[in-house]
């Protein structure tokens, strides 16, 4: 049997002057249960906490209901209240008649009898309430960073920085991701590895990061503050602690037709190999198709070569599980595939490459040694066709919806420095829109077209041929001059659309994490929370969220380090008390809540329930109070009625509605 | 029961509504459900900024709309109500993420079916209205008791039991 | 040989090579038409399938896998929906079953025939297209497709889902004649009114028996909410219509996206109250409103669904 106080506020006479309180007060009297009922100038101030407090004590009250202003306002202050006093805090129970009463209706009698039917909806929601409790769970003092590019790079170092131990998980045999493979950064033209490598050995020798290259995320389980996860090392068959990363055996390898797939597969590489140069961990891995020795049990060369004895064939997969506090999802992108994009005939000439070769024929450390020249035939080009959009703001089946958002900039980064090192080149570009926001993009842009005499020409590629002669033709429409153009072309550079990295949608899925059509990772919010992923614990970082250059990719890899740091620092997480609870007498496990939960908090498990017919094993729903941010989707979405949500129960708004509708 | 004595409460039931018939106006019961991160904070801001509309409207605060229950509406139906409103957050805003897009799938099949039993889909709406959406909370509300009003009580799905 | 016995003799080579310990299949009634749902555990007598095995078996299969052994299971193409609906929903446990797809010709509505004036009727045989039927005034004949059950003359489909084996498919014959969604459209044509006032009538006849509940096979759960004294819905006392209207709006609701429209709860409904169209008018609005898609309609969203007022927009 509960018993209730009722204190109307005043607010000073913010209430009192259309609200006849006193009125309000007699007339909830006579609600169920209520044993107290006045009015007081300020329920918020110190005599008015105070009255609550005597008031508790004297007349052994179980709940408060406070009629005063918006719960949004003086809610905590009054759970706080309630807390002190010695009854639950969630034993209490707000009416609003300032926002939504004193405040909008002039008529006194009207505003008055609203405020008492407001006052009733609280009071027989407060009859219908139970002492609530926060949970509390550990936090493990660990991060865990997935993907190895400057995302996750950048968002462990800064981890690292703060004190705390972070693992990151690359799949390459090295890190350094996307970036690593960039000649020059646009707008600065500063040069991606001079830039990257000194962040790549900074996180290989941090005290605090753990790399495990080679490597990927099989499973997950837990929570925020306790995930459990499980790696796999894929075998690289060389000792990372034996070896020197001398490269005598990548010298020494008899079998040299690997596709090199840092240079886009624009020349070939070892069967045992270091993926570049400043590849991190400096570390040969062994490509088992291309391998000789894994092929016909003959050759094993590089061992024999190895004098720190680290080659070693027998090595196995191995799988390490590991607890994490706040895990990163920082898992990049990667181009779209052009196979469905005949029109360009990407499959059908070797002079028409993607920008990402392009970029590799650029590059000084790439297959030409930086010199710009056709991979058909080795000559310089004389006339260069860009085409963006390729696969980008592409409705059709084999294109993406959505811009790429980086292609503009890197085209003409390509435009300039193509005409700035071979300046007899002709270069056109082609495009729908040129879109350059972002610091010093425009003036980037404008400098390519009006310095750097690039030719843009708005209007799409419809056809790349072969004139029977061998000769490269572009054929496209130019729509401010109205007219059809045909180039012939000495190399056609392909802006293909980016998508994220294939390996994201497995790991949204270990991961609970919600992600849109496009597998792009969701963010809580998209305006407020744009780093955090709605499972709780797991954190955003780079392209993986959504297309991003790499100023843009940094500055989102710092912030989530922030978010994870804010999350390792607490000891223990306190989570909200008003989640949903599952009856699992009642519940069939049909999972209709599994499926709504934006959360991942409900799990179905198997449970031993005493039924109306007797003992029963079956699936039942498991709702984690640790992750379940109390939205009640999954309330609904049971037929059964089975899940409900504490502090917003079936039976309290029932109350509610038939305190309103009497 | 037979039909015919079924219409006849029907009918006591529409002359019980004198209770809430102010100088022979009819004044409609109306429930509103509202999100606490968007519409209630809406109501707050309408309330703060003086905005007003009907001292009928009464509003309950739910996490998000996605807790209403289809019962819920019935319910107030059942107990007297005339009118019941859901509001939540703009899609694409719910503070949940996607509380909100169950809602809107929810409510549009629910209320065709109340249609398609001959409910007066004027008494029922979902309505967006976001934090900073004080005038268009009061709007709506306006409107919407408005509405109701013209639609006279609701008799269809009244629970005669609890009269 | 009629297709009965021809299955009997499989269903009895199944039992043999162990494929399954129990049979779920229909016995012959009390009355000429009468079929009833029967485990069979020792033998076959009594079995029967014929145009009168008219109900589905499907949902028997929650008790039927808690218990010990495989239970073999006869389903006709609409049955099987249902079963994999219970699937999916974790209600039975599928490798606990031997799913027989039985062939399909539309079932017969015994009521029909003895519509027809037909009477004193001693027993019905099969005779193609044709049913012979004994009668104390001499042998009548009657086409099937007069006698057609009412859910079959709108059938979906005659494939079956999920199936162990199938039996003698090419059996099986279309009998969709209607359009399932042309009586909704009738009643979506009326006014507001007249609407009220059909569902007003339809419902108020309701006795709230269950019956179109328990056979349901979307309807299984572990409690009805109508029956949980602690839902705030459980009913009381049965005072007026607004009860009944209130059970059928929700019931509805519940199964709204994973109803299979096997046309059952209209079937067993002994007030004839058309129960199948309120679940239809949902399959309607989610077909045009969502189209198909993997998961129930109430179960995913998409960003661009459209707003509560498209369909009122619409008229509808």
């Amino acid at each position: 049997m509960q018993r209730i106080g009722v204190f109307v506020c005043h607010c000073g006479s913010n209430i009192s002057a259309t609200v006849d309180v006193v009125r309000v007060a007699e007339s909830l009297k006579n609600e169920q249960n209520v044993v107290f009922s006045a009015d007081c100038r300020y329920m918020c101030s110190e005599n008015g906490q105070s009255l609550i407090k005597n008031t508790v004590k004297e007349y052994g009250l179980t709940g408060i209901v406070i009629c005063s202003c918006s719960p949004r306002m003086h809610e905590n202050t009054f759970r706080k209240t309630a807390g002190e006093a010695g009854i639950n805090p969630y034993m209490v129970e707000i009416a609003n008649i300032r926002e939504q009463c004193s405040w909008i209706h002039k008529n006194a009698a009207e505003a008055t009898e609203k405020a008492v039917i407001l006052g009733r909806a609280a009071v027989a929601k407060l009859n219908r309430d139970f002492p609530l409790t926060e949970g509390e769970s550990s936090v493990t003092k660990r991060a865990l960073v997935i993907g190895g590019g400057i995302a996750g790079i950048q968002t462990a170092l800064d981890i690292a920085d703060a004190g705390y131990k972070v693992d990151i998980v690359e799949k390459k045999p090295t890190i350094g991701g996307k970036m690593a493979q960039l000649d020059k950064t646009f707008p600065t033209l500063d040069c991606a590895a001079c830039i990257l490598t000194p962040k790549m050995v900074d996180a290989a020798q941090h005290e605090n990061i753990t790399l495990y290259t080679y490597s990927q995320v099989t499973n997950v389980e837990g929570y925020v503050g306790n995930f459990r996860v499980t790696i796999k090392k894929k075998a690289r068959y060389v000792n990372e602690t034996l070896c020197s990363g001398c490269g005598e055996c990548t010298l020494k390898c008899p079998s040299k037709k690997g596709k090199n797939e840092f240079n886009m597969g624009l020349n070939n590489r070892s069967a045992i190999y270091i993926p570049f140069a400043q590849a991190i961990p400096n570390v040969p891995v062994i490509d088992t198709e291309q391998c000789i020795k894994f092929n016909t049990g003959k050759c094993g060369l590089c061992q024999m070569t190895c004098q720190a004895k680290a080659v070693d064939f027998s090595m196995k997969d191995e799988y390490i599980t590991e607890n994490y506090g706040a895990i990163v999802a920082a898992t990049g992108f990667d181009i779209i595939s052009l196979d469905k994009f005949g029109e360009f005939g990407y499959q059908m000439y070797d002079d028409v490459v993607t920008s990402l070769e392009y970029e590799r024929l650029m590059n000084a450390a790439g297959p030409t040694g930086g010199h710009l020249v056709r991979p058909s035939d080795g000559k310089e080009p004389k006339t260069v066709v860009f085409v963006q959009c390729v696969g980008s703001r592409d409705i059709r089946e084999c294109g993406k919806e959505y811009c790429s958002k980086i292609c503009c900039m890197y085209t003409a980064k390509h435009a300039m420095l193509t005409r700035e090192k071979y300046p007899d080149t002709e270069v056109y570009v082609f495009y729908i829109d040129v879109r350059t926001p972002g610091k010093g993009f425009d003036e980037f842009y404008r400098r390519a077209a009006e310095q750097y005499g690039v030719r843009y020409i708005k209007g799409m590629v419809g056809k790349v041929y072969d004139d029977g002669e061998g000769n490269i033709m572009v054929r496209a429409s130019d729509l401010i001059a109205g007219e059809q153009l045909t180039i012939k072309a000495d190399m056609v550079v392909l802006a293909a659309a980016t998508e994220p990295d294939k390996t994201a949608r497995t790991l949204g899925t270990m991961l609970t994490a919600s992600m849109d059509t496009n597998d792009f990772f969701t963010e809580a919010h998209p305006k407020l929370r744009p780093v955090e992923s709605p499972t709780a614990g797991v954190f955003l970082s780079g392209f993986c969220q959504g297309p991003k250059d790499i100023p843009e990719t940094v500055a989102q890899a710092g912030a989530a380090a922030v978010k994870v740091v804010g999350l390792l620092s607490k000891d223990s997480l306190k989570s909200n008390p008003c989640t949903a609870i599952s009856d699992p007498v009642i519940c069939s496990g049909c999972g209709a809540c599994k499926n709504v939960c934006p959360f991942g908090a409900v799990e179905l498990a198997e449970k031993t329930v005493l039924t109306e017919r007797g003992r029963e094993t079956r699936l039942v729903s498991v709702v984690n109070d640790a992750v379940c941010k109390g939205c009640g989707a999954c309330t609904v979405a049971c037929p059964s009625g089975c899940m409900d949500l504490k502090g917003f129960t079936s039976s309290q708004i029932f109350g509610e509605v038939d305190a309103l509708c009497r | 029961m037979p039909l015919n004595e079924k219409n006849k409460k029907a009918e006591t039931l529409s002359s019980e509504k004198t209770d809430c018939e102010e100088n022979g106006k009819f004044v409609p019961v109306i429930v509103a459900f509202c999100c606490n991160w968007c519409s209630y904070a809406g109501a707050d801001l309408a309330g703060s900024s003086r905005l007003t509309y009907p001292s009928n409207v009464k509003i309950i605060r739910v996490p998000c709309s996605c807790r209403v229950n289809p019962t819920f509406i019935l319910r107030a139906f059942g107990r007297g109500a005339d009118g019941v409103i859901l509001a939540g957050c703009h899609p694409g805003d719910c503070h949940y993420s996607t509380g909100n897009y169950y809602t809107r799938r929810r409510m549009t099949l629910l209320f065709s079916m109340l249609s398609y039993m001959g409910i007066e889909k004027e008494r029922m709406k979902l309505q967006w209205i976001s934090a900073a959406e004080g005038v268009k909370f009061a709007e709506t509300m306006n409107e919407f008791s408005k509405s109701v009003e013209k639609l006279g009580p609701c008799k269809k799905l009244g629970d005669l039991r609890c009269k | 040989m009629q297709i009965g016995d021809m299955l009997s003799d499989r269903i009895k080579e199944l039992l043999t090579s162990g494929k399954a310990d129990r049979v779920f299949a229909w016995e012959t009634g009390e009355l000429v038409f009468d079929r009833s749902p029967r485990v069979f555990s020792k033998g076959l007598k009594g079995f029967v399938y014929d145009d009168f095995c008219i109900q589905n078996l499907c949902k028997y299969m929650i008790e039927e896998t808690k218990k010990d052994g495989k239970i073999l299971v006869l389903l006709k193409p609409c049955d099987t929906r249902g079963l994999e609906l219970l699937k999916k929903e974790n209600r039975i446990k599928r490798d606990k079953i031997y799913a027989l797809g039985v062939p399909c010709g539309g079932m017969a509505d015994g009521e029909k025939i003895k519509k027809l004036g037909i009477k004193g009727i001693l027993s019905v045989r099969d005779g193609g297209d044709v049913f012979v039927i004994e009668t104390a005034e001499g042998e009548k004949t009657v086409d099937k497709s007069d006698v057609t059950a009412d859910k079959c003359l709108s059938c979906q489909s005659k494939e079956h889902i999920d199936c162990d084996e199938l039996f003698m498919p090419e059996k099986s014959k279309d009998t969709a004649v209607i359009d399932r969604f042309v009586q909704v459209e009738e009643i979506e044509k009326m006014t507001e009114d007249e609407r009220f006032s059909f569902w007003r009538s339809q419902l108020s006849k309701c006795i709230r028996c269950n019956a179109c509940r328990n056979v349901c096979p979307a309807c299984s759960c572990e409690k009805c909410i109508f029956d949980n004294d602690n839902s705030g819905m459980a009913s009381k006392a049965n005072a007026d219509d607004f009860e009944e209207s209130l059970y059928h709006i929700i019931r509805s609701f519940h199964v709204c996206g994973r109803c299979v429209d096997c046309g059952e709860c209209s079937r067993v409904c002994p007030q004839n109250i058309p129960l199948h169209l309120i679940n239809r008018k949902y399959i309607k609005d989610i077909s045009m409103l969502y189209g198909s898609e993997d998961k129930p309609a109430l179960l995913t969203f998409d960003k661009n669904d459209p707003e509560p007022d498209f369909l009122s927009g619409r008229g509808i």
